[in-house]
């Protein structure tokens, strides 16, 4: 019964790294975020829960305008990066995409060799020299916790690897052209137990150098690695706040139905 | 509260509940019989108490056991896990009630067996005490199944009259002992049940604060009793 210990403890010192303002996201007429306001701080886990189609991939895709690939889909509000409004028609996609990088739930590593899926990404942001560009994949595999098992297959196909290990490797790809904030839409839910403890341990490091946003719906997952949780229900965020808040003493009653596993 | 898509949660829920209030009713009882005993000394339930705690052991383990068995199966979170929680600390402080029950069956036989005077058993500031606690068990045992919170707060706040009780009581004991000394020893026995009565009393307390966690979320242990209601929303 520590709830306002460990509370208290937790990311005081946390500045914003990510932020909505009076957000909302359509698809055609759909309506599917509404008046979203909401902070991601900088080096933690944000986890983001909630039932299917309550709008939290939606969520997590707009932060890279991934929705901008698609003509019908629209946001309006604020959505602030360091402070930079990123739904500015003037901003760069290229280099926003650097600075927000996306892992999916299905491993999708490029038909290339495991050295090349990382290489490919930072080529199109960074002239880099051939040892250079060696110690970065190398830098990126050994964050990915992957170094070691494929420090000597390098030039195998991305794809010879198991399940867990491509999903490592698009972490890798991720985090290889050193973005700012790493999204993952549910990582681990197509690993194996083993493989999914790995990629928790992982983002426990990476929260190190990288800010992170994850949609899971493993709410053990969300209790367990993320330092501050949203849930979000039927395109509303129901409640933002420390995971261990939302998960001892949840503020919204929906949320703790939700969590605890009742009918709303 | 609404119920969970697992009806087998459930159950295992509102099972872990009935425990708890098995042996929270057995507790009462053997409190109850405790001090009767003492009242009127009566050798047949002294034996009876002694010999029940046994049962109230039985159930802390069994009680312990479906908390370890929730928390594998389930991994429970928000009120399940508080509830879980709480009902860990509650059956230990159940267990002690236990314990303060026996210890007073066993000191009045010493007192039956070696004791002075029944004089002493007359003291009416124990039995008092005693209905006063059993009264603090009764309504902390129903704020635990309602989640009253109302009711948690009253018996934390009712904790510190007994407190004064016991004091008085020992004064009274002191003025036996020092008028004659051939006393003391049977003083000291009765005061050691009236310890045992205030220090259920405590243990009532620590439940109150376990039905507050578990309806609040909020630990309020360690808060001094004049701060409670600025700590405690009473609905």
């Amino acid at each position: 019964m520590t709830a306002s210990t460990t509370s208290n403890e937790t990311p005081a010192p946390a500045s914003v790294q990510m932020a909505f303002r009076n957000f909302d996201f359509y698809y055609g007429k759909f309506h599917a975020l509404k008046n979203i306001n909401l902070e991601i701080y900088q080096y933690h886990v944000t986890s983001f829960i909630g039932p299917s189609g309550c709008g939290k991939s939606t969520l997590l895709r707009t932060m890279n305008r991934m929705y901008d690939l698609y003509p019908e889909q629209r946001a309006t509000g604020e959505l602030l990066l360091n402070g930079q409004n990123l739904l500015d028609r003037k901003v760069d996609l290229n280099a926003l995409r650097a600075k927000v990088g996306m892992v999916f739930q299905k491993p999708t590593p490029f038909p290339m060799s495991i050295h090349e899926n990382i290489a490919f990404g930072v080529r199109l942001h960074e002239r880099l020299s051939r040892s250079q560009m060696d110690d970065r994949v190398e830098w990126s595999l050994r964050k990915a916790a992957l170094w070691e098992e494929t420090k000597d297959i390098l030039n195998q196909s991305g794809m010879s690897l198991s399940g867990g290990q491509q999903q490592r490797l698009c972490i890798a790809r991720g985090i290889a052209v050193k973005p700012e904030i790493l999204l993952l839409d549910e990582p681990t839910s197509a690993l194996d137990p083993i493989s999914t403890m790995r990629i928790e341990e992982l983002l426990e490091e990476l929260k190190q150098d990288f800010t992170i946003a994850i949609v899971t719906h493993n709410m053990q997952q969300a209790a367990r690695i993320s330092d501050f949780t949203a849930y979000m229900y039927l395109g509303e965020l129901i409640e933002f706040g420390l995971t261990d808040e939302v998960f001892i003493k949840p503020k919204d009653k929906r949320t703790e139905d939700y969590i605890t596993g009742r009918f709303g | 509260m609404n119920e969970h898509l697992s009806k087998q949660f459930d159950s295992e829920l509102d099972a872990l509940r009935a425990q708890v209030m098995r042996m929270g009713g057995l507790v009462e009882e053997q409190f109850r019989a405790a001090l009767i005993a003492f009242d009127e000394c009566d050798p047949e339930l002294i034996e009876t108490v002694i010999a029940g705690d046994e049962q109230v052991d039985k159930l802390e383990i069994s009680i312990d056991e479906a908390c370890t068995h929730i928390l594998m199966r389930r991994q429970p979170i928000a009120i399940d896990l508080r509830m879980v929680m709480a009902v860990g600390k509650t059956v230990t402080d159940l267990e002690r009630i236990g314990d303060e029950a026996k210890k007073i069956a066993k000191i009045t036989r010493n007192i039956m067996e070696h004791g002075m005077s029944r004089c002493f058993m007359q003291i009416i500031e124990i039995r008092h005490m005693g209905d006063q606690v059993t009264s603090m068990l009764h309504q902390v045992l129903d704020a635990f199944v309602r989640h009253d919170i109302a009711a948690a707060t009253e018996v934390i706040r009712r904790d510190r009259e007994i407190d004064i009780h016991f004091r008085s009581v020992a004064r009274h004991l002191i003025t036996y002992m020092m008028e004659d000394p051939r006393t003391i020893s049977t003083a000291l026995d009765v005061i050691f049940i009236a310890k045992s009565v205030e220090r259920i009393g405590d243990h009532c307390k620590n439940i109150a604060k376990d039905v507050i966690y578990i309806a609040e979320g909020r630990d309020i242990r360690h808060v001094r009793l004049d701060n409670l209601d600025s700590e405690v929303k009473t609905p």
